[in-house]
């Protein structure tokens, strides 16, 4: 690492596939709905990139409630990807966020190919910077699996996203198969321009005195504090097996927290869960890593990306 | 404007049996621009394991000593860290969170207020409020387990207080709508904060006598600024928000038309 000089305001900037983000922090999908509701409590310019809550080809109910539960160190969702479908979402959210100084990542969900490919290419003449494809919807040809369980089937809609997108594509890695390294070289391998991970772990939690599952759905998505060691550690196998830039989420609390995903190798990272515990923790993690980097006299953050020993 | 607070108590206090009540100062200079009856705020247990705010509704506030007055039962871990603060401590709150009352709507009125159990304390600014304003009657029939009352003298202090409890120990045996009906309230609108049965037999109530019903719902929340969409009720028509036929509870709610939502 070069020396920095002391006090100079040191370099916060990030280049993720030819998309420059003034900071390596973003939010993560679907716990910042689309940047109106946090707008209150942070101002969005000072963020490196909203992503926005996925949004499908039509409208989606999502799934009966309760649809969260709190557990230790974190908490449990199925919200089952209620959304506007793209229509209202363009109309009204990206319109939202065109005000702001900040890069736009939309966040795809889809039942079918068509369906991602149907957002996509109606995404293709919109102010947005970057799409970023939630491959943890259930695959509806394929049954229960998930689009992004199998690698070649993970390959095969990366690369027909791609044809179809605009935009750089983030393929979203689900955390829930055996082996993240060969999952990130699949996205690799269909062109992906970058991915992030982790998606949420799938979870359960039982009341022991009704005797019945907390969420309807039974299962749910775990996020938060509690994950965070998984993520890193799969943040860090997916930068030993691709070249492509990393966004890494998982339990992320603090500036500390993100710089330790940065290290893991990753060019950028991403607030879910904790911003419920505080609101304006994404604007705290810029400002702490800001400090990370002055007190250990680094020029830029990029170079910290994979520098743990 | 929502805001998390370092709030101050300054007062906490053993109400009945499992029931708090906890009053909150704001920081000088500090305060809401406006706190409406049936609003509710999000108080952080003071445990680092427990991340999401718990919705407790705003049961009195005072623009002059910048207090707001929360009445919750102990229901778990997150209720009886917040039981044990006291006062001189910190508790960290999100606020001020829902729509509330539309005081307008009720302005005028014979206002029928229905509490059942830990539904009661948002019927108490709700109370206070309508006192106020003139030409409005206000009823209130609070539902009870059993002679263990909290909250009684404040609502008498702003409208005819009848109570209903469950094992008849004190008013009506039985629920609120039971000790309506016995002393045949006349009424204009109904208010009503309780468990979901309660809210669907006083939905079924307001349509018999062709009045309408504004409920106050719960649902488990994570967020409690509408970004997560994890508490929502289902809708009648469309959501102008959602667009599927969901509303958010911690934002278009906690109180609704009881014509406009499926409970
Ligand atoms: C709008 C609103 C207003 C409320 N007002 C009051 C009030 O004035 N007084 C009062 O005593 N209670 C009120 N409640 C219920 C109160 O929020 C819960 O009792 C409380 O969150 C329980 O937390 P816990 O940690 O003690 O319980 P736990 O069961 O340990 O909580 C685990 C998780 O579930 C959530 N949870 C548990 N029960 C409920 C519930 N009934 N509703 C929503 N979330 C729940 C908690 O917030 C937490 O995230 C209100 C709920 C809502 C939605
Ligand atoms: C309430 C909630 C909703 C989410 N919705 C989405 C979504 O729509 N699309 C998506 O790709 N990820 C979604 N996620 C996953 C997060 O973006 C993130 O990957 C995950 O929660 C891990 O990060 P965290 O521990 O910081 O929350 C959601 C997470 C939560 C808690
Ligand atoms: S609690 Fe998150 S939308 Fe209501």
């Amino acid at each position: 690492m070069r020396e920095g000089t002391c006090g100079v305001k040191p370099d916060m900037s990030v280049n993720i596939a030819g998309v420059e983000l003034k900071n390596p922090v973003m939010t993560a999908s679907g716990t910042f709905g689309s940047g109106m509701e946090y707008s209150e409590f942070v101002d969005l310019n000072h963020l490196g990139a909203v992503v926005t809550k996925g949004v499908a080809n039509k409208p989606w109910e999502g799934n009966p409630t309760p649809r969260v539960a709190e557990v230790y160190g974190g908490m449990l969702n199925a919200i089952g990807l209620q959304n506007p479908g793209i229509d209202v979402f363009i109309e009204r959210d990206l319109a939202f966020l065109k005000q702001f100084d900040t890069k736009v990542i939309v966040n795809v969900c889809g039942h079918t190919e068509e369906e991602y490919l149907e957002v996509v290419e109606r995404l293709a003449d919109e102010t947005v910077d970057m799409l970023e494809i939630n491959v943890s919807c259930p695959n509806v040809k394929q049954g229960a699996i998930q689009f992004g369980q199998d690698p070649k089937c993970l390959t095969d809609i990366t690369a027909k996203i791609k044809k179809a997108a605009r935009q750089p594509v983030i393929m979203k890695l689900t955390p829930n198969v055996t082996d993240i390294a060969e999952m990130a070289r699949a996205a690799e391998a269909g062109g992906a321009d970058a991915i992030s991970l982790i998606n949420t772990i799938t979870g359960m939690k039982i009341d022991i005195e009704k005797r019945s599952f907390v969420l309807a759905n039974k299962t749910g998505g775990l996020s938060g504090p509690a994950i965070k060691p998984v993520a890193v550690r799969m943040v860090w196998q997916a930068a030993q097996a691709v070249k492509i830039p990393i966004i890494g989420m998982g339990g992320i609390a603090s500036a500390e927290d993100a710089v330790e995903f940065i290290l893991a190798g990753a060019s950028a990272v991403a607030v879910g869960a904790m911003n419920f515990h505080d609101p304006c923790l994404t604007q705290k993690v810029v400002d702490g890593m800001e400090q990370y980097l002055l007190r250990h006299n680094i020029q830029t953050v990029r170079e910290l990306t994979g520098a743990v020993q | 404007m929502k805001k998390k607070t370092t709030m101050t108590v300054t007062d906490i206090r053993r109400l009945a049996e499992g029931v708090f009540s906890m009053k909150l100062r704001y920081p000088e200079g500090d305060l809401p621009e406006e706190v409406k009856p049936g609003q509710f705020a999000g108080l952080y247990p003071n445990d680092p394991s427990k991340l999401l705010p718990r919705p407790i509704s705003i049961c009195r506030w005072d623009p002059d000593t910048g207090e707001l007055q929360f009445v919750f039962r102990v229901a778990g871990a997150g209720t009886a860290s917040l039981a044990a603060q006291r006062p001189g401590d910190s508790v960290d709150m999100l606020g001020i969170l829902g729509n509330g009352y539309d005081l307008e709507k009720l302005a005028g009125k014979r206002v029928l207020l229905l509490g059942g159990g830990i539904g009661i304390p948002p019927m108490v600014e709700l109370a206070a409020a309508l006192a106020g304003r003139p030409g409005t009657g206000v009823t209130a029939v609070m539902g009870y387990r059993n002679s263990d009352l909290f909250l009684t003298q404040e609502l008498e202090r702003y409208g005819n207080l009848l109570i209903a409890t469950e094992d008849g120990s004190v008013g009506t045996k039985g629920n609120v709508l039971d000790a309506v009906r016995e002393a045949s309230v006349r009424a204009d609108a109904v208010c009503a904060c309780g468990p979901m049965p309660m809210l669907r037999a006083v939905k079924k109530f307001a349509r018999e006598q062709g009045i309408p019903a504004y409920i106050s719902l719960e649902e488990r929340m994570a967020c409690g600024v509408g970004a997560c969409l994890g508490c929502v009720t289902k809708t009648v028509k469309t959501d102008s928000h959602s667009h599927v036929r969901n509303a958010r509870i911690c934002t278009e709610g906690p109180v609704f038309d009881a014509e406009e939502v499926e409970i």
